[in-house]
């Protein structure tokens, strides 16, 4: 539902989310009969600005959940493949990295180096990385010693063709299982970021920043909060709760 | 037991070495200190002044070698923001830090692993449905809304305690219970999980087989072997807990050492990032030694392992 809703964002929205009109700020939800859920500080329409923020949100979570399930499992593949000091070196790394609370590399890294829209993608990217490197690690390894593994390679199947076409499918199930739980920690991490101010910038909208900027006006206009907060702990909630009856689903077949 | 405890420290401390390390060579490869602290237009002569008087024209072994210096005697240079010396800054903000996430630790503690005890206990009846839904829910709304939730009730709406700040004692309650919320939600899950999983093996129902009781089955037998899981993840929860300073304290103005990276982070003022990175990663490696301290007390197996 909130997919769908965060798709179609552009054709749903009757306002332009950044259009501004001063005389009508601060009405509150239900007031305004075409601002149906009531406008902000600036006089923008709510419900347009949420519906843009939503897919934003969704958006960098996407990508963000793909590059890092991707990055993580190629890296998992390259650890169990060839093992010895790669392994060691990209499983210390994993280790290393999951023992740091992210948020504060994170924001070690945006102090460095300034905060973009490409850098923070890229960031999302390489948060929780290490668990599909581990994860994709063990299960290969599994794999390896099961016999369809060992009988494509005796048949002198190509070690490349092996992972993707042979192993790859085979352990997908806990893949997505993981993806599926990382998605809302990638959508609360950019909120938290976002609100921070070091996330996604104006005039680029996203829930946390949104949240972000409510809360200057908190005491007179409580819903510009209570709104974005709220969808987006729908958003979280219902993805993990999609995750939890996946993990259910796979594992009950996987075991 | 001495051995293996020197062992751990040798090695946090080996990370705590490659972390300065790291986060130097990173900052001093990002850009000249020089250009960015006088501006484009600032003349050569100008800028080479600047890179004699703060140590930047010698190699970066070198440079590398005089920060570890002064640090370890507690000088890590002066904040670029309002110049003031950044141990003070560190200084003033730990014990806040400390406080607010130290007593929500506890509280966290004390809620999350008797209701989490309780809901295991109870399995599938009304309470352990309402601990869990309570705990779900607690987990998915982010800490910082759960903070801003708790500024509308209780400062806007009943206006019974200080919305921001971090000049006395009320200031702390907000922050504090935002916290051990957040994280008695998380070790409720945890704990109810892990003492189902130990109910169900054999050692138990042979305990209960020889008759028992249940109170002290789940004393004596059950908690003992949910302990070494649990003490893994309290010290998860404890880095984690690091990483939410960041935004509990943004969101009262708790002036610890989380509101402070934060304000560093957005001014720049790298001098602070760089320190506080490193007291953040010397919280971080302290908390990782201290559960495979905990480990080795609580299972006699791994102590000989080393």
């Amino acid at each position: 539902m909130i997919l769908i809703v965060a798709i179609f964002a552009h054709w749903l929205a009757p306002f332009d989310y950044t259009q501004q009109s001063p005389l009508t700020r601060f009405a509150p939800p239900f007031k305004l009969p075409d601002h149906l859920l009531g406008t902000d500080f600036l006089g923008r329409d709510l419900l347009s600005n949420l519906l843009a923020a939503t897919q934003t949100t969704l958006m960098v979570a996407m990508i963000g959940g793909t590059i890092s399930a991707i990055f993580g499992t190629s890296l998992g593949f390259l650890s169990a493949h060839y093992g010895g000091w790669i392994d060691n070196l990209v499983m210390g790394i994993a280790d290393a990295m999951a023992s740091v609370p992210f948020m504060i590399i994170a924001l070690g890294v945006l102090a460095v180096f300034g905060s973009s829209p490409l850098l923070f993608v890229l960031l999302m990217g390489v948060f929780n990385w290490w668990r599909y490197a581990r994860l994709a690690r063990g299960l290969v390894l599994s794999a390896n010693a099961d016999g369809y593994a060992e009988a494509a390679r005796i048949v002198g199947v190509p070690p490349l063709r092996i992972y993707l076409r042979h192993i790859l499918p085979n352990i997908a199930g806990p893949l997505v299982v993981q993806f599926t739980l990382n998605f809302p920690e990638i959508v609360l991490m950019e909120s938290g970021l976002s609100f921070l101010g070091v996330g996604i910038k104006p005039p680029a909208i996203s829930l946390g920043l949104m949240i972000s900027y409510g809360t200057s006006y908190f005491a007179i206009a409580w819903w510009l909060v209570a709104l974005p907060g709220l969808v987006l702990v729908l958003t979280t909630l219902s993805i993990s709760l999609l995750g939890d009856y996946l993990r259910d689903r796979l594992d009950a077949r996987l075991r | 037991m001495a051995g293996f405890i020197l062992s751990k420290a040798a090695r946090a401390f080996a990370v705590l070495f490659s972390t300065a390390l790291f986060v130097f060579v990173v900052l001093r490869f990002s850009g000249d200190p020089a250009e960015r602290m006088l501006g484009e237009f600032a003349t050569p002569e100008a800028q080479a002044a600047f890179r004699t008087l703060w140590g930047l024209d010698k190699s970066i072994p070198e440079q590398f070698l005089i920060y570890l210096q002064h640090a370890l005697q507690g000088d890590f240079g002066k904040s670029y923001a309002d110049g003031r010396d950044v141990f003070d800054i560190i200084k003033q903000s730990i014990p806040k830090t400390l406080t607010v996430s130290v007593s929500a630790f506890v509280i966290a503690i004390l809620l999350g692993i008797p209701a989490g005890i309780v809901a295991a206990i109870r399995r599938d009846s009304a309470v352990d449905r309402l601990v869990m839904a309570t705990a779900v829910l607690g987990n998915s709304i982010p800490m910082f809304l759960v903070g801003l939730i708790f500024i509308f009730i209780f400062a806007v709406w009943l206006r019974v305690l200080p919305s921001s700040g971090s000049s006395t004692w009320r200031h702390a309650i907000l922050p504090i219970a935002t916290f051990a919320l957040y994280n008695a939600a998380s070790i409720a899950r945890f704990a109810r999980a892990t003492l189902i999983e130990v109910l169900y093996q054999p050692y138990i129902a042979a305990a209960r087989g020889d008759g028992i009781p249940p109170s002290e089955i789940i004393l004596r037998h059950a908690l003992p072997n949910a302990a070494i899981p649990l003490v893994t993840m309290l010290g998860i929860l404890a880095t984690s807990l690091l990483g939410g300073t960041v935004l509990v304290e943004t969101v009262f103005a708790w002036t610890g050492m989380g509101a402070q990276f934060v304000r560093a982070v957005g001014q720049g003022d790298l001098n602070v990032v760089q320190a506080m990175i490193l007291v953040f990663t010397v919280f971080v490696v302290t908390i990782n030694l201290t559960v495979e301290i905990l480990y080795a007390l609580l299972n006699p197996k791994i102590r000989s392992q080393k």
